[in-house]
């Protein structure tokens, strides 16, 4: 019964870690509707940056989240100010192309600098142990992994909620047209959007450093996770994306832990059907 | 003008068409005759990225997953000649017939879902399928790859030997043979009626076409030419890998038509030349590399010639003749 709680409870923290990654996906993709494949690439830039500045420049860990954050999502504003901004009329073929070449060139240049070894990081001894919870050893990163992706999901669903900022995307999301009509600079509001859910995937990134290794493939390893949750959850929807990386999580690991031959597959059965059924994902707003 | 006159029109052989077959042909005995093994994996490759092209280029339905069918058509062939039947063309019909069939199933989920769904569901479908034969590996061979097949002479009379120069020229005709195939239907009313589906599906649905079961059409038989190319890959190298299956193959073939150019077959095949050429010349080259460059290569035809490289010269032509 505590070795199934514990199964549980480490698949829903990776879940909670696909959510972080995958939430500014979701968003920007029911905003525009532009495919970014590429999104995993911006994870892999936090990771980097989280290693430097640990394993390089012998910051602590902790600190370094929020440039993990700032970083990524500055070089996402630059990259979407001179380049995606090209594509958006281009067609959905030419978007997915020209963001997997991002990928590609982007773990190429990850190679160049970094090797292409596995990397990991220090972390504090207090995210290093186990805690007992009741009868239950449960390790401690996980743990903040959880706290730190539920404060994200609150302050997520606070600001797109109750700011003016928040309804103007929700607007965008709901009918770009009218939104526009209306007078609000959805380009603008689409670049900031861009630029804030890049971040999250590389404080996503830097966070996985320690559960899915960082190396340069680490954009094309998470890309098919990120899809997943995004496609399954529904575009622009918050709520949709959270249950489908907390489900997506559980399963992958609870299937690797009892069923290991059939775990990936079922995912891919899984997401397949659900798709069939029902196209725009479990909570999809278009 | 009348539509007969001009569809006949449209699907007279160029010049051009007609210099192209020759120097493809006799090319690969100049440039590398010790090395022909490469020049049938481009014929396999280039026949691969033409059954893309049926459905991406023509009917505007985008696959990331379209490597399934190459390694179903590959499986099936050799499957069939490791368990005793190796006689090539029979094989090849019956990979086509296993690799359409996997494709008409698969087709009545195509139709119904557009966008990211579309593409995830063929994302998915691909990996399912690895996920698959990788569990299966008393069957398939597993990661090791399947093992013992015995292609038999072609026709009874020439065999498949070291040099290569049979696989060559079977993977060659049936590239030709196929092609035509293809270049008669994407020219038929059935083709431009694809193109119009891809245009506008709800003008055609207004003007009477039956959107949904023409593109289940295209999807079946772009998966059996698909499971042919894969059958012909089984069938020259003698060994089926779970990359036949993988993502990364869907993604190249993606790669090579965007290159080449959506929507006129030898766009398909010129991707395929100038992709596969160049990884071999660049194979020396780190890995890594090799992918920065394709993937900067990617990005500046996608911004700068989005109708790939005979898009560019078309337009080159066009402004020429302008002027």
């Amino acid at each position: 019964m505590s070795q199934l709680f514990a199964v549980l409870f480490d698949g829903f923290a990776y879940g909670m870690l696909l959510f972080l990654l995958s939430v500014g996906l979701s968003v920007t993709l029911g905003l525009m509707n532009f495919t970014n494949l590429a999104h995993g690439a911006f994870a892999m830039v936090g990771g980097y940056v989280t290693y430097s500045l640990v394993e390089l420049a012998g910051w602590p860990f902790l600190a370094t989240l929020p440039f993990a954050f700032l970083i990524t999502a500055i070089i996402a504003a630059g990259f979407e100010r001179f380049l995606f901004r090209r594509i958006y009329e281009a067609g959905e073929l030419n978007q997915v192309l020209f963001t997997i070449g991002l990928v590609f060139a982007a773990s190429a240049v990850a190679a160049y600098f970094f090797g292409t070894v596995h990397h990991s990081v220090d972390l504090p001894a207090y995210l290093t142990g186990f805690i007992e919870v009741g009868s239950v050893k449960l390790p401690a990163y996980r743990i903040f992994l959880v706290v730190v992706a539920l404060v994200v999901t609150a302050i997520v669903v606070a600001g797109l909620e109750y700011t003016r900022f928040g309804a103007m995307v929700r607007a965008s999301v709901d009918n770009q047209k009218v939104a526009r009509g209306l007078g609000l600079n959805v380009n603008r509001i689409f670049a900031l959007t861009f630029a804030l859910g890049s971040g999250l995937a590389g404080l996503g990134g830097a966070l996985a450093i320690d559960i899915l290794s960082l190396d340069p493939s680490f954009g094309f390893h998470i890309l098919v996770l990120v899809l997943i949750v995004v496609a399954v959850g529904g575009l622009g929807s918050i709520w949709g994306s959270f249950l489908a990386a907390a489900c997506l999580g559980i399963f992958d690991v609870a299937g690797k832990y009892f069923i290991p031959e059939l775990g990936a597959f079922l995912i891919y059965l899984f997401m397949v059907a659900l798709l069939f059924i029902k196209p725009r994902g479990l909570f999809g707003r278009r | 003008m009348d539509p007969h006159l001009w569809l006949k029109r449209k699907g007279r052989i160029s010049p051009y068409e007609v210099a192209f077959w020759p120097i493809v042909l006799v090319l690969p005995f100049w440039l590398f005759p010790t090395y022909l093994s490469l020049s049938s994996q481009i014929a396999i490759t280039a026949l691969f990225c033409i059954s893309l092209d049926l459905i991406l280029g023509y009917a505007g339905i985008i696959s990331l997953g379209h490597a399934a069918f190459f390694g179903i058509g590959a499986y099936a062939a050799g499957l069939l000649s490791a368990h005793g039947w190796g006689e090539p063309l029979s094989g090849l019909a019956f990979a086509a017939v296993v690799a359409a069939f996997a494709g008409w199933i698969v087709s009545f989920m195509i139709v119904r879902v557009q966008h990211l769904a579309l593409l995830m569901i063929t994302l998915g479908l691909g990996f399912l399928l690895v996920e698959l034969a990788n569990s299966l590996g008393s069957f398939t061979g597993g990661a090791d790859g399947l093992q013992g097949i015995d292609t038999w002479k072609l026709l009874g009379v020439w065999k498949f030997s070291f040099w290569g120069k049979t696989a060559y020229a079977y993977s060659l005709a049936v590239l030709f043979i196929l092609f035509l195939v293809c270049r008669r239907i994407v020219r038929s009313p059935f083709g431009l009626t694809l193109e119009a589906i891809r245009e506008n599906p709800d003008r055609t649905t207004a003007l009477g076409a039956p959107n949904r079961a023409h593109l289940q059409k295209i999807f079946t038989l772009s998966a059996g030419i698909a499971g042919i190319a894969g059958a012909l890959l089984a069938q020259t190298t003698e060994t089926v890998s779970l990359e036949s299956l993988g993502f990364q193959r869907s993604a190249e073939i993606a790669i090579m038509l965007i290159l080449g150019g959506t929507g006129r077959l030898y766009g398909a095949i010129l991707g395929a030349i100038i992709f596969m050429v160049a990884r071999d010349q660049l194979a020396g080259m780190n890995p890594q590399y090799w992918y920065f460059w394709i993937g900067l290569l990617l990005m500046i035809v996608v911004l700068f010639m989005p109708r790939g490289i005979l898009g560019g010269l078309e337009r080159l032509a066009a402004f020429g003749r302008r002027r």
